[in-house]
Order: C-alpha cells, then structure tokens, then sequence
C-alpha cells in the first residue's frame, strides 16, 4: 500500500468495514510510514472535534413556539 | 454540552411522560440546529428547514405515547425529521430529490488529498508523501476545541455538498450508526460510506489549512 491508496481507505478502516486483508495491508503501512500515522491521527482529531461541536443555542422565538406546543401537548 | 454525548434516553423518556418541560427543554437544546442542518440537505432553504423542524417537535412529542425503544430515541427523532422533511420536498416540487444529489456526489473520482501533495511515477516512491500534513503543535487537541475552531468546523460543514453534509452530521456530529442512516435516508451502505468518505476528507483537509493559515498568521 503507498500513502495515497491509504488516504483513500481511512473511513473504510476507522468504520471497521474495511476487508481484513486490505486492514493488514493498511497497518503494515502505518507500522513504516510517521505521515500516514500523522493523516490517520488527524482524521481521529477532526472526528473527535465534529462530535465535540457544542450545541447551539436555539432562537428565544424558536424555543418559545416550541414551549408553547409542549404545554398543549402536555394538556392534551 | 455537545450532540452527540450519550444521554440516559430512558430516564429522559419517563420525563417527558410525565410531562416534565425541561426533559424538552434538554432534548430541544441538543438536536435542534444538528435537525435544521440535516433537514436543509432536502429542502430548498433555511426557513423552510426550520418550518420542517418545528413540525418534527410535534411530530416527535404526538408519537412519544407509541414510541417502542425499537431504536434509540435520537435514531427516531432524526427518522422523523428525514421522514417530513422528504414529504415537505415533495410538496415543493424541488428541483432535486435527495436521491439525485446522491448520485450527484458519489459519482466520479474525487481524491481525498490533491494529488499533487505525493510523489508521481518519476519518482523513487511514487504515491508517497510529497507534501506530508504536519502534526499539530504541543496541544493540538486543546487547540481543536477552541471555540473559533468550533466556528470554523461549523462553517466547514454548512459549505458541504448537502448529500454530504447531511451524512456527516448523522455519523459525526450526532454520532448516529451507519445502518440507521442509510435506513432512514434510503441509501445504500457503499454510497452512504463514499458521502462520509468524502465529507470527512474535505472538513480534515479545510480544518488543516485553516489551522496552518492561523499558525502562520499568529507568527507573523
Ligand atoms: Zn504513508
């Protein structure tokens, strides 16, 4: 495997759906090759920031209609 | 708090049974804007997402006396967004069905890095590094989490193909699993992993840039 097979595999290898055989390919490689241990390590970093996003406050108009139907729901 | 933190869904559930307002108020809190950015790869714009989420609200809090923890309460809530959002589409005659952008954004070759940042066939190593990315500082996690990061990832993921920004926001930013997106969006493993393939290399290598530039523009 060269380092630009690998950049095309990564989802595949961190979504655990790549074949076992290209996922022994994939690791020999990082096992030789400190930049795709830095691309993959980076990949990880972008996927822990994307489910650290904070959530967003949401308009007081937005969340007041919200309420509102909350409280006829909840009448019934 | 973040999205995609597991919450206790079932002490959550109760709450709202019981009809207690700021169980709403937490679910509310989480999944609004991550809804609004999945319901705006159907419709055509931001208003009308809104529109389509509100509706979900009702929809989501009319269906808790049936809801049967067959799935997980936000792979349900997300079903539901997906589900009006479609309809809403349709409704609209929009110009492209979801389907079409799939199409759209899988089709072709598209590279994950630029080619031009490996060596080519001339070289003693061709297909390895040429440029190589360059590891973050001392603390580059703590550098991530930065909250003007936080607002540049945002803007990464809104500029997305909408195909692709809807699957990374499920996967990613919702931390929902693969086999209840494709289910929800009516996609196909191989062509939802190609959109989160592709949406993924895009927001590293924007993230990469806008780092370097930041780095380069706080030396200077
Ligand atoms: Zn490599």
């Amino acid at each position: 495997m060269d380092c630009i097979e690998l950049v095309e595999l990564i989802t595949d290898y961190l979504e655990g759906t790549l074949p076992h055989h290209d996922r022994e390919r994939f690791n020999a490689h990082l096992s030789e090759c400190p930049y795709c241990v830095i691309y993959v390590d980076q990949m990880r970093a972008t996927l822990g920031a994307l489910g650290a996003i904070p959530a967003e406050s949401i308009s007081d108009a937005a969340k007041q209609t919200l309420l509102h139907a909350f409280r006829e729901w909840k009448r019934g | 708090m973040v999205v995609n933190r597991e919450i206790d869904e079932g002490s959550l559930i109760a709450r709202l049974h019981d009809g207690d307002e700021s169980a709403f108020v937490v679910l509310v809190d989480r999944y609004h804007h991550a809804m609004i950015r999945v319901a705006r790869g159907f419709v055509r714009d931001e208003a009308t997402a809104e529109d389509v989420v509100q509706e979900s609200w009702l929809g989501v809090l009319n269906g808790l006396a049936a809801f049967e923890g067959r799935s997980s309460l936000k792979s349900w809530i997300f079903a539901i967004v997906i589900n009006r959002a479609k309809t809403r589409a349709t409704r609209e005659g929009r110009s492209t069905p979801f389907s079409s952008l799939v199409s759209l954004e899988t089709s072709g070759r598209e590279a994950a890095v630029a080619p031009d940042r490996f060596l080519d066939a001339t070289a003693k190593w061709p297909g390895h590094w040429a440029q190589p990315p360059v590891a973050g500082g001392d603390d580059p996690e703590a550098r991530l989490l930065r909250s003007e990061t936080m607002a540049q990832l945002r803007r990464i993921v809104d500029d997305l193909p909408p195909a692709q920004r809807t699957v990374i926001t499920l996967r990613d930013i919702a931390g929902q699993d693969a086999e209840s997106i494709c289910n929800a969006l009516g996609v196909s493993e191989t062509n939802m992993r190609v959109l989160l393939h592709r949406a993924r290399s895009k927001v590293r290598g924007r993230l990469e840039r806008y780092l370097a530039d930041t780095e380069e523009a706080a030396r200077s």
